[in-house]
């Protein structure tokens, strides 16, 4: 609980995203005050009206000096939002307030990937994968479903490998494609470190196309997915930085502009 | 060749069509049966003169609907610009009444994909096809075109048993320039803080102006459209907001996608001031030398100059957008690529390098004309706007 004065100004921020819904509440001061995440589910409706029940239920329900900013593919769907701002915008504020207000965030979502430059911790460009989940943490999803393993063991498996080249980008092309690599007896490890592989390839070929230079900062996702931060570095040739709170950027980047909204 | 006495007959399907596709079916039919000529054409390429001076009416058959592209994949390739497909597609169907009743249509050999659909489209409609070059610096170039224009022109003269005469010419090639005027005066409208109006209002006008058969009423509903807004902006202001990001569109027609990106800009904090595509000011912007002694081949001239993407090099689109960024103090430049649409696409590359370098920030979306990445269409688009 919080104390009815420090009530009076909070930034609250909401990013429901394809897979994860996540909930970040600041103080007046920025400091953290409150964390949630949970499973988007089906409908992004229902994931606004859960949040909503974990404000409530911790205390800090909207309303007063409470400001909520929505953001993520969801944004729309919450009706209690003050504003709505774009995840572009709110990674690239949330990754600034974690990692400095320069260099270039690289967000690897359940439904996309972005690559966003900052310049006074303000986004200068951006770059998205296009309509596909090449590159995005639903192939290593599916890919992981396949070999039926869970994500963390898909990312064990893969450092023991020696990675088998898939070259599929489509992730309906690549699944059909890791089926044939199973069938020809080619070693569970070796395919999964070539899932990672194709991944991180194609996340690295989207940071070229955006421009992007380092400092890199991974927020989304997969950034407790050491294996993928690791490959990507090679591949990026400069170190990939990140930290737990960074998978609820989007919501920080929320959070901090609800507490503009004053 | 049609007269009056010959029966102009309605496609198979009418019965199935909806009440306004039926009375669009009826118009062109009454048109076509009393006498009328009607000439079908895809591109700002199509010297429109020739076929003014020929009596006939001009109507653009570029498809911008997503509707017909089921039918057009029986025959075309998926991966293929959904301008090509729907065009294709409206013949293919027998859904589009312009396309139907023209007497002819005329292509150019402008991308790969329309080059050789223009081969199966003559299986469904007499077609057409000018060669046009792939630049316009060598003289051979401009010669070649102009032969090609002759072409259309004797074309023309065989198939409505007609002299298209030099007068005949020389009188389009003014209202063709007094219609360019018109557009190019209520583009200027946008100059202002706040533009007179929306983008998506212009860009349908100009659109709707494309199956017109009659130049010259269109060119007085254009200007007093033009002398409306003016004084409606004078009178009350405009209703955009002033702090609406000022946006130019560059890149592929956007006849197809005016409400898909061009209100998807308009709903999230920004308002387009400048169509820089075929039928906005990149092409509008160029007149034809109406006193020239060779009317034909001023004529031709004039459409060698249009800066799409076909030709190589083309360096003059970027000079030309960025001195429209500068004319309409644009705040971005977003390109709009369609799907498989190559010559944009690559050219994209040296835009944005281009645009960057005169520090106006850019971004290319890539789409067709379905809903499918309307979500993430919409997020790109916002964000972009967020950040100017």
């Amino acid at each position: 609980m919080v104390s009815g004065e420090r009530f009076l100004r909070l930034g609250i921020g909401l990013d429901i995203g394809s897979t994860a819904t996540k909930l970040v509440v600041l103080g007046a001061d920025g400091a953290l005050e409150h964390t949630d995440l949970m499973p988007t589910g089906f409908s992004s409706v229902d994931a606004a009206a859960r949040a909503l029940a974990a404000l409530e239920a911790a205390g800090l329900a909207p309303g007063g000096g409470a400001r909520v900013v929505a953001t993520g593919y969801g944004r729309v769907a919450v009706p209690y939002a003050d504003k709505v701002v774009t995840e572009i915008t709110c990674h690239g504020r949330g990754a600034a307030h974690l990692f400095g207000p320069g260099g270039t965030v690289i967000d690897v979502g359940g439904q996309d990937t972005k690559v966003i430059r900052l310049r006074s911790g303000r986004v200068a460009k951006f770059a998205m994968n296009d309509k596909c989940a090449a590159g995005t943490g639903r192939f290593l999803e599916v890919m992981a479903d396949r070999l039926g393993v869970s994500q963390e063991e898909l990312s064990a498996l893969a450092r023991t490998g020696e990675p088998t080249r898939i070259s599929s980008m489509c992730t309906v092309f690549a699944e059909s494609e890791v089926i044939s690599l199973v069938g020809r007896g080619e070693p569970r490890e070796n395919i999964a470190s070539g899932v990672v592989e194709s991944v991180a390839a194609r996340v690295a070929t989207l940071v070229a196309s955006a421009g992007g230079t380092a400092p890199y900062y991974l927020t989304g996702g997969l950034c407790d997915n050491g294996y993928v931060v690791e490959r990507l570095a090679a591949l990026l040739g400069a170190p990939v930085t990140t930290r737990p709170e960074a998978r609820y950027a989007g919501a920080i980047g929320a959070a901090l502009a609800a507490l503009d909204l004053g | 060749m049609t007269d009056a006495s010959t029966p102009i007959e309605l496609p198979r399907t009418f019965e199935e069509f909806n009440e306004q596709r039926r009375q669009s079916f009826l118009k062109v039919k009454d048109f076509k049966q009393a006498g009328g000529r009607l000439v079908g054409y895809l591109c700002s390429y199509t010297p429109l003169e020739v076929i003014d001076a020929a009596g006939a009416s001009g109507v653009g058959l570029c498809g911008t609907s997503d509707e017909v592209i089921p039918a057009a994949e029986e025959v075309l390739p998926a991966n293929l610009c959904p301008l090509i497909k729907s065009t294709y597609g409206f013949a293919y169907s027998q859904k589009c009444p312009f396309t139907h009743f023209s007497d002819l249509i005329v292509g150019e050999t402008t991308c790969d994909g329309k080059k050789k659909m223009y081969e199966l489209l003559n299986e469904l409609k007499p077609t057409y096809v000018l060669h046009l070059p792939q630049g316009r610096s060598r003289e051979h170039e401009r010669e070649g075109w102009y032969q090609e224009v002759v072409g259309l022109k004797e074309e023309l003269e065989r198939l409505y048993g007609i002299q298209i005469t030099d007068d005949a010419l020389r009188e389009a090639a003014r209202l063709r320039n007094r219609l360019r005027r018109a557009i190019l005066a209520l583009y200027d409208l946008q100059r202002s803080v706040p533009p007179a109006m929306s983008g998506v209002e212009l860009m349908s006008t100009m659109f709707a102006g494309t199956f017109n058969f009659d130049v010259r009423a269109y060119v007085e509903s254009l200007e007093r459209l033009c002398e409306q807004r003016r004084a409606e902006a004078e009178a009350s202001g405009s209703p955009i907001s002033a702090g609406a990001k000022r946006i130019l569109i560059t890149g592929c027609p956007v006849g197809g996608v005016i409400n898909k990106v061009g209100a998807t800009i308009e709903k999230n904090g920004g308002v387009v001031v400048c169509e820089d595509d075929c039928s906005g000011e990149r092409t509008n912007r160029f007149m034809v030398d109406e006193d020239a002694p060779d009317i034909l081949r001023a004529i031709a001239d004039r459409y060698l100059k249009i800066n799409c993407s076909v030709m190589t090099p083309n360096d003059d689109r970027f000079a030309a957008t960025l001195e429209m960024a500068k004319k309409y103090q644009v705040d971005g430049v977003i390109e709009c690529v369609l799907m498989a649409c190559h010559t944009f696409n690559v050219e994209a590359a040296r835009m944005e390098r281009a645009v960057e370098a005169a520090g106006v920030p850019y971004m290319k979306i890539e789409t067709d004309y379905s809903s499918g990445d309307l979500g993430q269409l919409e997020t790109r688009i916002a964000a972009f706007i967020e950040t100017l």
